[in-house]
């Protein structure tokens, strides 16, 4: 697998480190049922058959952590953010 | 070998053929010296000696010759070369000659033309489908000692080399627009047209010489031999500087995005390599387009003993006659269901065989097979024969009966397209009636088919397929093509109706010939209920071991449809899987093997410690020292003893250069930190350490280390030397994703110093004799966690901290790593008058214990803040991540296992990590577990063992006596659960 990575171009996936769903947003701590939100963010991902986003970090390479939209049928890239970015979309939709 | 000794040639033309006449090559099969010539395959060097008995069958030792001249080959798998160079199952047919090969025979004993377990023929019932399952079943106990040994002994294929592979073996990459996967007519075509656009190509073919097929026919291609012209494209192709050329490459894996695995056989045609040449070379290609011009593998007919030596696939006679000049047999029969083995009826005619028949399934021969060859409608139904064939009985379609004296008998059931690169990555291929085969239908992105292996099976149709792939491909990538002229080809037939199964044959008809799979095997697989392919494959063994069924596979899904009454295409394959061919370890494997098997990291004064005579240890990458044994120590613990000892009297040195050490930088550092660790950061002032818990956002530990502030917005971060990659990762994930609005910034410098512990009584005076004398070392000016900037005497710049891992009053000393070296010296020399000791891993481990200090033992990714005895560290005051996870009652129970220290009660007795706790009397069972001991140690200074352990309510539990058992050890002791620093509690040592 190939993924464009922003700053250096595509590179084989062994470069990149993988950690999963890029949906769950960290929760309000001081917010009522932080703990049932909480766990909910660290332990429920889906796993979609199809179009999915997620986190990969460029460890071997820029050292950025990126949103990579996938499909997890065909491994086709639809798509590659820098996570920084969307944090300020996820932000501004919160 | 003696040349004069070895026999002539009886099997090979006086004249054409692809092989070099000018160059004879002995080689030995057997132990029999024969003579072949260069251009030769093994294969094809034993039909030009006429040896026809190439191994014996996997299950029924039946004698086999060989039935293909290519990769597909089931049969004749060999043993090459010897001693440690010694590689069992490879494929004759695919083994290059050279001068003095030695190949032996699989699969026989005594011999292969006596070999006594051919009487498993007459056992056949025990060995039907199945039979792992069945006929082994009971009783249990004769496995080990009847049936493995008789199983191994019957169904060995070669032996294994037994001394270390004296090659090596390397990995490349390649980068290209186009990869053009066989040089057939369909390949070249593609790559030329390719390559003439300015595309980057790479042309990978699995033969020895390029051409595919052209080299194996007699049709000119452009008004010349069909190798004349592939010569000719090969040589412009060579001459354009955008084309790489890998022949002897066999592409073996696709993988997503344009992304393939080729091995190259380097030097696999010579004995041994040329000094500093790989043996085989593994490829990772990266492409953007790909045009699979694999070519097709011809099938056998299925009838009764159609495995008799003597029996070939049509194809491949053709081929040893054509491109080798050697013909397989003198008296031919060819029996067929399509078009394409008249062809070799009439090439072997025209090098001088005898055709006795030519027997078509079909009711009427190709429009052009009128030359007046002998022919009949009907099929061969059973060979005869023992060793090697003698006649063939053939069933006319009116019914008539014929017995036909032959000693070849060339078969095709038609042509199978090479598609496993277009299945690898999942996609399934589908049925087409009309071409009697399956090709390739959804393909990956990027991916095209071209030639016989889509099916398109004349040269012409090739050369056309091959020319637009190519030019498709290179519009693909952007740049502009223009038509290839195609060079002219005579008309060829190609017709095919298929003709699964002879009725009223006799004998065992094999369809897998690797694994002794016969068509009753299939059919009494199918009965039994496994109609899926995948279960059929499973319960035969029909498509295993190194050919992957490549003759056998639609042969057997063919019968499986049959029985099942459905369409082959609602049968479906097997799946695909990479290797598409055998590919040996040592390929994969690469030069990391040994000491290369992965990269090794050496900290700084590693050159230092190696001339102190250190016992190395390694920890992760790294090679760190566990000891310095002294003369007259007698093992690891007297080194380890007298290194605690001297560093608790008067001082030590330790090299800890591989912890983890983050520069974090910018206005919001601080808030990171809270962010980061569960304790607090705004109140460390410049120039202070504070000790760090880290947690996951689970609430289980992460890591735990020092942060210094070395500025008013620069802080040091330091981790353990395992988490340091990770805690590096985890905090780029905190700041990108989570918090990017924070203003920091951070670089790992964990290589760019060398760090050294100064530990014990007389450590400030040793550090008074290498820092400059401006600084004031005085516990007044820079106490107990203080951190700085500070200069060697030699000028050297360097940071100082006042903390400790060994609970003595210490020292930590970075010096830039460049400096590491001559600085370990300098301590070690300033030092010498104050009595000063080098310590390993070993020694900071053993006062780590006595101090109660964790490390990775306790931070094992199970346990709590509170189960370590750190809850009171956890900041309720802000947020932090794994902060409300931690908070969960199940992690805050008391019963938990939590941190204690233990000591045997009898103080004699050794104790050591892994044993679990049960309560003394208890047996040692998983209900009456209560936790286990993390580390141990002999401690030096209270003169026992001691160690530290997670036990359920622990330090509720101090003064009480459990079990300590180690099963592993076999050993039980009874411990004393105590508080878990054995050393000075109160750190008094630590603020002198």
């Amino acid at each position: 697998m190939r993924i464009p990575c922003p700053h250096c171009g595509p590179r084989g996936h062994e470069e990149f480190a993988y950690h999963g769903d890029a949906a769950p947003i960290r929760p309000d701590p001081a917010a009522a049922e932080a703990e049932r939100a909480f766990g909910e963010y660290v332990y429920l991902r889906d796993n979609p058959a199809g179009l999915h986003r997620e986190l990969w970090y460029h460890a071997l390479g820029c050292l950025t952590w990126l949103i990579v939209e996938r499909d997890t049928r065909t491994h086709a890239i639809r798509g590659v953010a820098e996570a920084r970015a969307n944090h300020a979309q996820g932000q501004a939709a919160q | 070998m003696n040349k004069a000794a070895t026999p002539k040639q009886l099997g090979r033309l006086a004249a054409g053929g692809l092989v070099d006449r000018g160059q004879p090559l002995s080689f030995s099969f057997d132990g029999r010296s024969l003579e072949g010539y260069a251009g030769d395959t093994l294969a094809s060097a034993l039909v030009a000696n006429q040896v026809r008995l190439v191994g014996r069958s996997f299950k029924y030792h039946r004698p086999r010759g060989l039935l293909s001249a290519g990769g597909e080959e089931p049969n004749a798998l060999v043993e090459l070369r010897g001693g440690a160079r010694r590689e069992p199952n490879t494929r004759a047919t695919v083994a290059e000659l050279f001068d003095g090969l030695e190949a032996v025979s699989q699969n026989r004993w005594p011999s292969l033309r006596f070999d006594v377990l051919a009487a498993n023929r007459l056992l056949g019932p025990l060995f039907a489908a199945g039979f792992y399952y069945k006929t082994f079943m009971w009783p249990a106990a004769f496995w080990e000692k009847v049936y493995e040994p008789l199983i191994r002994r019957a169904a060995g294929l070669g032996r294994i080399a037994t001394g270390p592979d004296p090659d090596t073996y390397e990995k490349a990459f390649a980068f290209c627009d186009v990869l053009v996967v066989g040089s057939g007519p369909a390949g070249l075509m593609a790559a030329l047209s390719a390559a003439r656009a300015g595309a980057r190509v790479l042309l990978a073919e699995d033969d020895f010489r390029f051409g595919g097929r052209l080299l194996a026919e007699r049709r000119p291609v452009g008004d010349r031999p069909g190798h004349v012209w592939a010569d000719e494209v090969v040589a412009e192709l060579k001459s354009m500087p955008n084309v790489r050329l890998l022949r002897r490459t066999c592409v073996f894996a696709s993988y997503d995005h344009g992304v393939f695995a080729a091995v190259e056989r380097v030097n696999d045609h010579l004995a041994t390599p040329p000094e500093f040449e790989p043996r085989q070379r593994l490829w990772r290609i990266v492409s953007r387009r790909a045009v699979v011009a694999a070519g097709a593998i011809e099938r056998p007919l299925l009838f009764g003993d159609n495995d008799r030596p003597g029996v070939m696939l049509a194809g491949a006679a053709r081929a040893y006659a054509n491109r080798y000049a050697a013909l397989a047999g003198r008296r031919v029969v060819v029996s067929t269901d399509n078009d394409d083995a008249w062809t070799t009826a009439f090439d072997l005619a025209a090098a001088g065989a005898t055709i006795a028949a030519v027997v078509d399934s079909r009711e009427s021969p190709p429009v052009s097979a009128g030359a007046g060859l002998p022919w009949m409608s009907g099929a061969v139904v059973r060979a005869l024969g023992g060793r090697s064939l003698e006649a063939v009985d053939v069933r006319t379609a009116q019914g008539g009966a014929h017995r036909i004296d032959c000693d070849l008998l060339a078969m095709s059931g038609g042509w199978t397209p090479t598609l496993h690169l277009t299945s690898h990555q999942g996609a399934r291929p589908r049925w087409d009636e009309r071409l009697a085969a399956f090709v390739a239908d959804q393909l990956p992105s990027g991916m095209a088919v071209a030639g016989a292996a889509n099916g398109e099976r004349s040269t012409a149709e090739a050369l056309a397929a091959g020319a637009r792939a190519g030019m498709a491909a290179v519009e693909a990538v952007g740049l502009r093509a223009r038509a290839a002229d195609l060079p002219s080809v005579p008309p060829e037939p190609t017709a095919q109706r298929a003709l699964w199964r002879m009725s009223g044959s006799a004998g065992k008809s094999f369809v897998d010939f690797q694994n002794d799979v016969t068509t009753s095997d299939i059919e009494l697989a199918e009965r039994e209920g496994y109609r899926s392919p995948e279960h059929m494959k499973r319960y035969t063994t029909l498509g295993m071991a190194t050919d992957q069924g490549k003759t056998a596979g639609v042969n057997g899904l063919a019968l499986l449809a049959e029985r099942a009454g459905q369409p082959i295409g609602r049968i479906g394959t097997t799946t695909f899987r990479a290797p598409f061919a055998p590919v040996a370890i040592g390929a994969l494997a690469g030069p990391h093997c040994g000491a290369e098997f992965k990269p090794v990291r050496l900290p700084a004064a590693h050159r230092w410690a190696v001339e102190q005579g250190a016992v190395l240890v390694e920890t992760g990458a790294w090679l760190r020292a566990a000891y310095f044994p002294r003369s007259g120590e007698k093992d690891w613990l007297e080194a380890m003893t007298r290194e605690v000892t001297t560093t608790r009297s008067a001082v030590g040195v330790c090299d800890v250069s591989t912890l983890g050490k983050i520069d974090l930088q910018g206005g919001d550092a601080a808030e990171f930190l809270e962010r980061l660790y569960v304790n607090g950061w705004k109140t460390l002032a410049i120039g202070r350490a504070r000790y760090g818990l880290m947690l996951r956002e689970d609430g289980i530990v992460m890591d735990d280390g020092t942060v210094s502030r070395l500025g008013e917005q620069r802080y040091l971060v330091t981790t353990t030397t395992a988490n340091a990659g990770s805690v590096f990762q985890h905090m780029q994930f905190c700041h990108q994703v989570l918090w990017p609005e924070l203003d920091v910034q951070f670089v790992s410098v964990s290589d760019q110093w060398a760090q050294f512990s100064i530990a014990g009584p007389r450590a400030r005076d040793l550090l008074r004799a290498v820092v400059d004398s401006r600084h004031d070392l005085s516990s007044e000016a820079f106490p107990y966690m203080a951190a700085a900037d500070v200069r060697l005497a030699d000028g050297t710049r360097a940071r100082l901290f006042r903390i400790s891992f060994s609970g003595e009053f210490a020292y930590e000393l970075a010096v830039p790593a460049a400096a590491g070296e001559r600085t370990v010296r300098w301590l070690m020399q300033a030092g010498a008058a104050l009595g000063v000791a080098a310590y390993g891993l070993e020694a900071l481990g053993t006062m780590r214990i006595e101090k109660g200090h964790v490390a990775g033992n306790e931070l094992n990714g199970q346990t709590t803040a509170y189960d370590l005895g750190l809850g009171r560290m956890l900041s309720a005051s802000k947020d932090f991540i794994g902060a409300v996870m931690a908070r969960r009652g199940a992690l805050t129970d008391p019963g938990r296992p939590r941190l204690v220290g233990l000591a045997p009660v009898d103080r004699a007795a050794r104790i050591g990590a892994g044993a679990h706790f049960v309560a003394a009397g208890a047996s040692p069972t998983a209900a009456n577990d209560q936790g286990f001991m993390t580390s141990a140690a002999f401690s030096p200074t209270l003169g026992h063992w001691i160690g530290l352990g997670l036990l359920a309510g622990g330090p509720e539990r101090l003064g009480e006596q459990v079990l300590a058992v180690d099963l592993l050890r076999a050993r039980s002791t009874l411990v004393e659960v105590r508080a878990p620093v054995f050393v000075d509690p109160a750190g008094d040592r630590l603020r002198v």
